[in-house]
């Protein structure tokens, strides 16, 4: 097997690829050393479960490889699909990511607006320091300060008490989870999510507003002609990156502060394959339910990208 | 920025500046709370039920709990592992990565990032990975919280997009005297990125500090427990029984609630401790990986 390769002078001479490899493989050697480690992480632990991903067609039982499990086909995605379960579990992991993104989403961003406008540094700077520390807490933590503080004589209980609201049992009353759940996110993320506003709002050309008081423009035409059209990229990519999360609710937390009482509206995809999988054994089941999950995200990361593009020129590829 | 307009308050400066106020003060109590009802006294903290603003009556008891516990020793010893061991392999296999597809010369360079990408967007799932670690013989073992997470992706793209900054001259200079590319990693750009680096091993100190999940599927060996597994038992699971050694039932119920504040307060010091030090690094770090990446 040859290629022709043409050089300058126009002489026509076959180089076999063997030839082309293996001088790549001098000029970068170490390169292909030192990305040998980067690949194998990658192919055995990203790329395998892919693989693995299969025994969703599969009936599969520990101890058979994927490869030689008897074919189920649709088998597994049917039972999900037809499932009890099936509508409650979709509506509970959509509508907990949909309020995430529609009280989540912009609060962030409201927030760096805000401390954009704010022109003693000591206190700017105070201000983001202290709301980016609960970012760095634990689920663990986070959920038994939720736990603590909507106890029955929790803190909240308290507050509420004043304004004369009996005390309330947030925890096991399933019409209060999706609240507690987003509101516990705002709070943990609201600070570090503001970074990345914060900083793009910093990078806005000075003279942009410059040219805008000229106009007469006041602090609000400011805002909506120099500074929300400078930073709408980048909540675009914020937003595409969100969207295409939707289905991957973050289960950690439910997982610590949901109880059979809540399971109606906290149950999510995710929880469902934990307990299905790991808890119950019932491998193939769970992977099917996850692989259905990741197709689903797969394809809403695509259409948001698509949409965006079209929309405006922005978008992750 | 320049400004020949006087410093006049406007009324929305005032809003502004008491709603930040309220929302600093939303973010902190909490931790404030917790601080002062660990050092409170447990029986009363059991009679009052209210807002905390300063400790009611004194009491070290449940700190003591916490320190003669062995569990939560345990747990901190082996987090420490996982925090040491774990994000130096993070580092190190991020840092190669991140090096090896900023270099132009690389040519397989755009399929390797294709593939990487690709990898963020699907994933095979729970069940395949935990499959996957349980065929490979890491189950129960300290290195199924060590490998299935060597690199994060989103750290890798932020540390390669800042080694894309460094200038090629610079490069070029050292290669011409004969540098090879692990000379270059080394001497050039390893020097340059200490505060990418710095933050990316933050990035992954925190994750490993907080992590608990895959160490509850992952791990049967209560020996090998993380502190916030342990936490977990303590905190959500109300399982504080183990805790109390010597007390009587009558003190238990009490002491178990200043018990969980004191173990709040103990697994949360080091990351306030760290706390400082990293925030001077992040808005830079995140902005790398943000706004160009």
């Amino acid at each position: 097997m040859g290629l022709n390769k043409v050089i300058k002078t126009g002489i026509i001479s076959k180089t076999s690829i063997l030839d082309i490899l293996k001088k790549e493989f001098l000029k970068n050697k170490y390169l292909y050393i030192m990305i040998t480690p980067v690949f194998l992480y990658y192919l055995i632990f990203m790329y395998q479960p892919i693989y693995g991903s299969l025994i969703a067609f599969k009936h599969y039982y520990p101890g058979i490889s994927v490869f030689s499990s008897p074919w189920a086909g649709t088998y597994y995605f049917e039972e999900f699909f037809k499932s009890y379960y099936f509508f409650r579990l979709l509506r509970n992991t959509l509508l907990i990511s949909v309020y995430n993104i529609i009280f989540g989403f912009p609060a962030p961003i409201i927030l760096a607006l805000l401390l954009n406008e704010v022109r003693g540094r000591i206190f700017k700077r105070t201000v983001q320091t202290m709301t980016y520390l609960p970012h760095f807490i634990s689920t663990v933590v986070v959920g038994s300060l939720i736990l603590n503080f909507a106890a029955r004589n929790g803190v909240i209980n308290i507050i509420l008490g004043y304004i004369g609201i009996g005390p309330i049992q947030f925890m096991i009353m399933p019409e209060w989870f999706r609240t507690i759940y987003v509101g516990s996110s705002i709070w943990q993320e609201i600070g570090w999510d503001s970074i990345i506003y914060l900083a793009a709002l910093s990078s806005i050309d000075q003279q942009l507003y410059d040219a805008c008081k000229i106009d007469g423009g006041g602090r609000l035409k400011q805002l909506m002609s120099v500074t929300i059209p400078s930073i709408s990229p980048t909540i675009i990519i914020m937003l595409i990156l969100r969207v295409g999360k939707i289905m991957n609710v973050g289960y950690e937390k439910i997982m610590l502060l949901y109880n059979s009482n809540t399971y109606v509206t906290a149950d999510v995809i995710s929880t469902f394959v934990y307990r299905k999988g790991i808890l119950e054994g019932n491998f193939s089941y769970a992977a099917a339910v996850g692989l259905f999950n990741s197709v689903i995200n797969l394809a809403l990361l695509v259409a948001v990208n698509r949409i965006s593009r079209k929309m405006s020129d922005t978008s992750l590829w | 920025m320049s400004s020949k307009t006087k410093i006049n308050l406007s009324a929305f400066d005032i809003f502004n500046t008491i709603f930040l106020s309220f929302l600093t003060f939303v973010t902190l109590y909490p931790f404030i709370y917790v601080l002062f009802a660990s050092i409170s006294d447990p029986f009363e903290m059991m009679r009052y039920n209210g807002f905390l603003l300063w400790p009611k009556g004194f009491s070290l008891e449940a700190y003591k709990m916490v320190a003669i516990n062995p569990n939560i020793a345990l747990g901190f010893g082996n987090t420490l592992f996982y925090v040491i061991v774990g994000s130096s392999i993070n580092v190190i296999l991020t840092s190669l990565a991140a090096y090896v597809l900023s270099r132009k010369s690389f040519t397989p360079r755009k399929y390797f990032m294709l593939a990487i990408v690709f990898s963020m967007m699907f994933s095979g799932g729970m069940i395949p990975t935990y499959l996957l670690v349980r065929d490979l013989g890491l189950y129960n073992t300290r290195w199924a919280l060590i490998f299935p997470t060597a690199i994060n992706t989103i750290n890798f793209i932020i540390m390669r997009t800042s080694f894309l900054e460094i200038p090629d001259s610079i490069e070029e200079s050292v290669r011409i005297d004969g540098a090879n590319d692990f000379q270059v990693l080394y001497h050039i750009v390893l020097p340059l990125s200490k505060a990418v680096i710095a933050v990316i091993t933050l990035f992954y100190t925190v994750y490993h500090w907080n992590s608990w999940f895959n160490a509850s599927i992952y791990l049967t060996n209560r020996a090998l427990y993380p502190l916030q597994l342990v936490l977990r038992e303590i905190l959500i699971q109300n399982d504080t029984a183990g805790m109390m050694i010597g007390t009587s039932s009558a003190d238990n119920q009490p002491i178990g609630e200043t018990i969980k504040y004191a173990t709040i307060m103990v697994s949360t010091l080091p990351i306030l401790c760290v706390y400082p030090f990293i925030q001077r690094y992040f808005v830079t770090g995140v902005m790398l990986g943000g706004v160009k990446g």
